[in-house]
């Protein structure tokens, strides 16, 4: 096992220098960063010089090497916006997100997790029923779209919860049920078909022929055993509510990181684009790896020998 | 409970799915006014069932009096257009490296799952975000964005379905008898796979008219004055105290159009690949 998590370590920092490489790329060839810089009306030895300046007349190779090397520190530069470095500007605003996605993430799964082991031990009751059509619609309807509505419902029409911002609990109720509600439903369906899937085994018939009772089967038996597909689409989802929390984050004007990074993106302030996108990827390479060991924990007959 | 009642007859988002197509392709013919013409003695019109509501705009109007039915029904050209060309594209990127990873193996294959393994890692959005910050939005970067995000889940669950079609003896037989490398995998692999894309392709057609939507709605996407169900939110958004209605309809033809790609999608994957329905989907 400890083999299995170092190959499995080298193997993420491979995956951070390729995403090191992405950033760089994205940014210096694809577009020009000191266009994005200049004013409209800049001539061309304004362009020449800050070109200079920014180091960009190097070779590319040489270029990526000071970024890597900057980007390792975690050295992004300053922010143009904000005019500090863009490193203290993330961690400054990573807690929210962090508080949304987590609270996000707890909802989906409190709710999502019973509700499928119900629907899966009862199928075809009318709270099935109600679980499908969630999933369905869960699954269809745009999260942040979702979140408009319940501003619009809660917010503006009935006056329940306050409609933006971060502080209070009742600040946090509907941006975080509208950044889970996706995760919720696909969760819930997950959780419904495996648990489906394993009810139906030799062994759980066996140990309802032994006359075990019937709770116990259920959490004991049959939910350990489908539980693995559930712990990858909970970290799955995970990792799609950090791009959520993009949307949700301008929606509710949650003061996070992907709000701050769109807010960059409109004023052009490329150091700290890099940046939020470099950490919000490696947050969400170190849960892949959590999950990756998680899996040995629940399923003891994983032992990733083959696997390269 | 009626999404269920439409589920048992599994045509029905098939069948949604073509109407929309249609109602898309007719909006220059079916639309009641021209979906860019401002209006603004008329503006923030609600629907015709609320008492300031006019036949005249069925939906209403929009805060500089534009018809919101005629930009829905313009919007969904937009919509499908961004959501078909997405998928295509990464599709026919994804499919051809998956293929060729799939088949080639040795380091072909470790250096694609490696590119895969840094493209999955990267979260969606943000990425988005971050090539057309550097590109500028338009539809067409819009577009481009889409399939460059979104090639790498093809490639993965082709390329496990090459690794097991290969495994076949007329593949061997293939490679004994000395097709050449494209040969093999046009006609011998990929009419094994085929059903695997439709599948998945259908599926993701949901995803990326969902994230058309998002990216519009940060801007970043489609521009006004061309009406997207994504921009059109983000306007209502800012009416939403005065006018529900403009936030509230683009959202309900998103849902709506979801909704039935997804069912047809499920439809399908049942009948072409029942393989991999258990892990997707309850009965």
């Amino acid at each position: 096992m400890g083999k299995y998590i170092e190959r499995r370590l080298f193997h993420s920092v491979f995956v951070v220098f390729g995403i090191t490489l992405i950033i760089f790329l994205i940014t210096n060839v694809i577009g020009d960063p000191v266009v994005l810089l200049l004013p409209p009306d800049a001539t061309r030895a304004d362009y020449e010089l800050l070109r200079r300046e920014l180091g960009l007349d190097r070779p590319l190779h040489t270029q990526y090497f000071i970024f890597l090397g900057n980007a390792v520190r975690g050295n992004f530069g300053k922010s143009f916006l904000f005019n500090k470095p863009c490193l203290s500007l993330v961690m400054e605003y990573l807690p929210a997100t962090l508080e949304l996605t987590v609270a996000s993430m707890l909802i989906a799964v409190i709710v999502a997790i019973p509700l499928g082991i119900i629907c899966a031990v009862k199928p075809y009751s009318i709270l099935d029923r109600f679980g499908r059509v969630f999933g369905l619609l869960g699954q269809a309807a745009p999260g942040f779209w979702l979140g408009i509505m319940a501003i619009l419902l809660f917010g503006v029409k009935l006056k329940w919860l306050p409609i933006s911002g971060r502080g209070s609990f009742a600040q946090l109720v509907m941006p975080a049920l509208t950044l889970g509600f996706f995760s919720m439903a696909a969760i819930m369906r997950l959780t419904r078909s495996s648990m489906l899937d394993v009810l139906n085994k030799d062994y759980i018939r066996t140990a309802r022929i032994k006359g075990l009772p019937g709770k116990w089967i259920v959490l004991k038996h049959a939910f350990k055993n489908a539980l693995i597909p559930v712990v990858t689409i909970v970290s799955l989802m995970l990792g799609r509510m950090l791009g959520g929390a993009v949307v949700t984050e301008i929606v509710f004007a949650w003061p996070g990181v992907g709000r701050l990074a769109v807010q960059a993106i409109y004023l052009r302030d490329f150091p700290l684009v890099q940046a939020v996108v470099f950490f919000n990827c490696i947050f969400f390479i170190g849960i892949n790896l959590l999950v990756d060991i998680l899996y040995i924990w629940i399923d003891p007959r994983i032992t990733y020998e083959k696997k390269a | 409970m009626n999404i269920l009642f439409l589920k048992k007859f599994p045509i029905a988002g098939g069948t949604i799915l073509f109407l929309l197509f249609l109602l898309a392709a007719l909006a220059p013919y079916i639309s009641p006014h021209n979906p860019v013409e401002q209006n603004l003695t008329n503006t923030l019109l609600p629907p015709f069932w609320e008492k300031e509501g006019t036949m005249k705009h069925l939906l209403g109007t929009d805060n500089l009096g534009r018809d919101i039915l005629s930009r829905l029904l313009y919007g969904s050209r937009v919509s499908l257009m961004v959501g078909f060309s997405a998928v295509f594209l990464s599709c026919l990127i994804g499919v051809w490296v998956g293929l060729l990873s799939g088949f080639l193996g040795r380091w072909v294959d470790s250096l694609v799952m490696r590119l895969t393994d840094v493209q999955l890692s990267m979260p969606y959005v943000l990425m988005a975000i971050a090539i057309i910050g550097a590109l500028g939005p338009s539809t067409l970067n819009l577009i481009i964005v889409l399939a460059v995000c979104n090639w790498a889940s093809y490639s993965r669950v082709i390329r496990g379905e090459v690794l097991s079609v290969k495994e076949n003896e007329f593949v061997e037989l293939a490679v004994v008898g000395g097709c050449r490398t494209g040969r093999i995998l046009f006609l011998h692999i990929l009419p094994n796979v085929v059903n695997t894309v439709i599948v998945l392709t259908t599926l993701d057609f949901g995803r990326m008219i969902i994230f058309e939507a998002a990216l519009s709605f940060l801007g970043l996407g489609v521009q006004p004055p061309a009406p997207s169900w994504g921009n059109m939110l983000a306007d209502g958004r800012a009416y939403l105290t005065i006018a529900w209605g403009l936030a509230t309809f683009p959202g309900l033809a998103i849902l709506f159009t979801v909704l039935a790609t997804n069912l047809f999608g499920d439809w399908l994957r049942d009948i072409l690949d029942p393989k991999r329905k258990k892990y997707m989907t309850g009965p």
